[in-house]
């Protein structure tokens, strides 16, 4: 998806005048990254036809959704909490099931950014499968920066970071006051491996994985990388194994090799059989 | 939906209440436990309470334990949004009966999130 100068100079304006947010030159990429999502969501085919409806649309609903778009961090604990609600139903449960004779699971959460989604996976597996706390569980989760892969390690989280997503009864159950902070209780950061890896770079070993998170990441790079990555995962994995993209992700177009399974807003997907 | 707004701030009962109607609530508010006691009869059935803590007459805490102990209400989720942020006061609210938690300040986002979990999506 491409942004040229006139409409990235437009989405600005725009953005400036509503959030005081700066966007400069050189940041075209995470405009891109932003309102891709949205594109989607809208039914529309790219961002310069975003740019269109946002002049179009007299409701102003669609600047709205524009400028959310450029403005949230979307990082929070059950985020979309569809697909933890999927993982907690179905795939979790189907895994343990296959997995039974073996007693090991192989989890990778590939883009961790400040850790929400690998400790509410983390805090799903304690809630609801007990079982797995006598099986090996090999739980790494990767970002590409190394304060992230800090701050993971920390498990430390703002209040306003702690208000987001999470349900309260398992904030008393697994974090503890730090100052004015709150971080993890070390039970649920001990089942983590944070890791540095940079998804476009080379990947260390790792064991073949049954669950893959990897939401809200492709959008970042170009359609050569997107192939590269999702291929990289395919051959990671054990053929039985799941993969979470973003409820607004698709692998159409760039990996013919999986499957979208049919739950609803999870951005599940199986490797095709055969 | 219907939403009970209850804080004795009329600032944030705006505020608050804004964003519930956003979010697709019908919307009626109190300025204390007492006021939102009496609105549950005149205005009730509600789907959620959004309860502040420190108020005058009957506070968010007494107010979340009255309301639990009447089985009428049972199905009414008490969340808390208030300034208390000590571990020992979100587990008092939620032994009480308290449903969820938000500390205050709140985004729109945050309540969505909760209200999300508590089966009150808008989606």
């Amino acid at each position: 998806m491409s942004l040229n100068p006139v409409d990235f100079d437009y989405i600005s304006k725009i953005v400036r005048e509503q959030s005081a947010i700066v966007l400069e030159k050189g940041k075209e990429y995470l405009v891109e990254a932003r309102l891709t999502p949205l594109v989607s969501s809208e039914n529309l085919e790219s961002i310069p036809e975003l740019v269109k409806k946002m002049k179009s649309d007299a409701s102003g609903n669609t600047i709205t959704k524009v400028v959310e778009a450029m403005t949230t961090n979307e990082t929070s604990f059950f985020r979309d909490i569809h697909p933890f609600e999927v993982l907690k139903n179905t795939v979790i449960p189907e895994l343990i099931q296959k997995r039974e004779g073996l007693k090991k699971l192989n989890i990778w959460c590939g883009a961790s950014s400040s850790g929400q989604e690998p400790y509410t996976l983390a805090m799903l597996i304690r809630e609801n499968f007990p079982q797995l706390k006598n099986w090996k569980i090999d739980f790494m989760a990767s970002d590409i920066s190394t304060e992230m892969q800090k701050r993971c390690q920390d498990g430390i989280y703002s209040q306003l970071e702690i208000n987001r997503g999470l349900p309260a009864m398992l904030m008393v159950k697994y974090f503890q006051r730090k100052g004015a902070q709150w971080q993890i209780k070390p039970e649920l950061r001990q089942m983590i491996d944070f890791k540095i890896i940079n998804l476009s770079g080379r990947w260390p070993m790792m064991p073949r994985l049954d669950l893959v998170m990897m939401r809200n990441v492709l959008i970042y790079f170009d359609v050569p990388t997107k192939k590269d990555i999702l291929k990289k995962v395919r051959q990671s994995m054990n053929p039985d194994g799941y993969v979470f993209l973003g409820a607004a992700e698709t692998t159409l177009n760039l990996d013919d090799k999986y499957e979208r399974m049919n739950f609803k807003q999870s951005g599940c997907y199986k490797i095709k059989e055969g | 939906m219907r939403a009970l707004v209850i804080d004795d701030s009329r600032a944030i009962r705006l505020i608050l209440g804004q964003v519930m109607k956003k979010l697709g609530f019908e919307v009626v508010d109190a300025g204390d436990g007492q006021e939102a006691t009496e609105k549950l009869t005149s205005d009730g059935p509600f789907d959620i309470a959004l309860v502040d803590w420190n108020m005058p007459v009957m506070n968010g805490y007494d107010f979340v334990v009255n309301t639990r102990k009447n089985p009428k209400y049972n199905d009414m989720r008490l969340m808390m949004v208030t300034t208390e942020t000590e571990m020992a006061q979100v587990v008092k609210a939620l032994e009480a009966g308290a449903n969820e938690y938000v500390m205050k300040p709140f985004t729109k986002e945050m309540i969505a999130e909760k209200l999300s979990l508590l089966g009150l999506s808008s989606e």
